[in-house]
This record gives structure tokens, sequence and C-alpha cells, in this order.
């Protein structure tokens, strides 16, 4: 495979494991290196491409493994991914404003999901993957994909009405 | 859209039950401007799903060609030794050449210088002659 080809075979996807990678990692920087990662891994592998048949799932299972494995040994070396992407809303004015935004607050409430249940929220909700498709990649079975998939879809949705509600009630 | 349908839809969205055209019906409704205020809540979360898509992965891919460089530096490294060894023992074979050359020019010399030398003694052995003529001279302007 031609390195064109291989890039136009990616293309399409390479977003989807940019914005797993960052769900889990929640670091740009860091998903996009882990996304690199994977892509390059995929790419020394290219002439054993053909027997995979779904290389998109295929790409996405790896990101998911890498991103997993790299929160595990950042964890296990007492290390904190470092990451400048999300602000401390006490900073400054334009923070606070910033954080009334509830958009973001789904953001940082995701943030906050154990990664199983955002790695599901994620392929599902944002991905619009299928429950088959969900199953293969996660390794998971149906039951447990949909009890952790409302459980996190109620838990945002708490979340939010709390926050909404934050000096209201 | 219904708002009874869209409220229905949220049980089974909250559920995991919905269908993912579903899901999209509930995503398009949340798009619009209106919403109905009960559910204005549930709007931003949807919101976010349709944003978070949006995001891209730009950073450059450093695609090489990937071409086996093991295989062809062992045979290279193999190339250089054997031209080492080839040319190697070419020079030594002609530093031993001209060793020996040099020996047999510096013995010649030496045998010529020697031959120099002996003609050189034979000629003061000659001269000595001279010394006597001396000796008699001397003797001549004494008896004087």
């Amino acid at each position: 495979m031609k390195q064109s080809e291989f890039t136009n075979l990616v293309m399409p996807f390479k977003d989807k494991l940019f914005r797993l990678a960052k769900r889990l990692l929640v670091s740009t920087e860091e998903a996009e290196d882990a996304t690199q990662e994977v892509l390059l891994k995929l790419w020394s592998k290219n002439n054993k491409m053909d027997n995979y048949n779904n290389v998109e799932a295929f790409a996405m299972t790896m990101t998911k493994n890498f991103c997993l494995d790299r929160l595990k040994s950042k964890q296990a070396s007492n290390l904190k991914l470092v990451h400048s992407n999300y602000g401390d809303d006490n900073n400054s004015l334009q923070k606070k404003i910033e954080a009334k935004d509830s958009v973001n607050w789904v953001e940082k409430i995701m943030d906050e999901l154990p990664e199983q249940q955002k790695m599901v929220l994620q392929l599902r909700d944002v991905e619009q993957y299928t429950f088959e498709e969900i199953e293969k990649l996660l390794d998971m079975k149906p039951t447990a994909i949909r009890v952790a998939l409302s459980r996190a879809r109620k838990t945002v949705r708490e979340k939010l009405t709390q926050k909404h509600n934050y000096g209201i009630k | 859209m219904e708002l009874n349908n869209i409220e229905e839809l949220l049980e089974k969205y909250f559920d995991a039950t919905t269908t993912v055209a579903e899901e999209e019906t509930l995503r398009t409704y949340f798009s619009q401007e209106s919403v109905a205020t009960h559910l204005e809540q549930y709007r931003s979360m949807f919101t976010y799903f349709s944003t978070a898509k949006e995001e891209r992965f730009t950073k450059k891919l450093p695609l090489k060609p990937r071409y086996n460089y093991n295989k062809w530096i062992s045979v290279a490294a193999v190339a250089v030794i054997a031209f080492g060894l080839y040319f190697g023992n070419t020079y030594h074979e002609q530093k031993l050449a001209e060793q020996k050359e040099a020996e047999y020019a510096y013995n010649e010399t030496k045998k010529a210088l020697d031959l120099l030398a002996q003609n050189f003694s034979k000629g003061t052995q000659k001269v000595a002659y001279l010394n006597e003529f001396e000796a008699t001279k001397q003797k001549i302007y004494n008896h004087k």
C-alpha cells in the first residue's frame, strides 16, 4: 500500500481516533501523540492491512487500548497527565463567564465519568456507533453497554441539573 | 415534532434503549432555536455532542516510505570488510616488497662504499712512501 492510499484510507476516521483519545486522556497534546502513535503503528502494519475486514474498528480498538495503557502507566508512576486545555474557573472573570456556558460543563462532567462510561458515551452519542460496533470495539456484552450508557447519560443529566440549580435551590 | 414524542424519546434515551435514528431526532430537535422550556436543561447535552464531533486531528503524520534498512546495513558492512581485507592485503604485500628493495639497495650501497674505502686505503699506503721521501730530504738538509 502506498502512502497516499494509506492517507486516504485513514482520513475518514482519524478524527474519531483523536476524539476518543482526547476523551480518555483529556489533554489535547496527549491525544494528538496517541493518535499519531496509533496511526504510525497502523502504517507499519500496512502490508497486513488487507487481512483486517474493518480497519476503522481495528484502529479504534488500538486507540482504546493504547490510551488505557497510557493511563495505567501514568497512574502507576504516580504522574498526572499534564494538560492546559481546561481552566480553573476561579481564575478570572473571563473564565467564570466561560464556565457558565453549560456546553463546557458537559465536557467537564464527561471527564469525571469512569473510563468505560466515557468510552461508551463517546462512541454512541458523539460518534453514533451502533451497539454491535461498540460491542466489538470495547469487547463488552450488549447488556453491559446499555447499563453503562444509561448510567453515563443519567449522570450527565443529574450533574447538569445540579449545576443549573446551583445557587437557586 | 410533537412534544410528547420527544419526551418519550428522552425517557428511552436515558434508559439507553433508543436507536441511532431516534437519537438523531433528539439531536435535531435540540439544535433548533426554540425548545420547550422544561426541556431546555437537556439542550446543552445534545449541543455538546454535536460540537464534540467537530474536533479535528490536525497534527501531521510523519509517514516515511518503509525500507528495510537493516538488511542493507549488513550487506554494506560485508562489502566494506571485504574491500578492506582485499586492499589491506595488497597494501601489506606492497609494504613488504618495498622493504626488501630498500634492504637490497642498502646492501648494494654498502658494498660500493666498502670498495671505495678499500681503494682509498690503498691510496694512503702509497702516500706513505712520500713520508720516506720527506725523511730523506731532512737528512740531506741536516747534513749540510
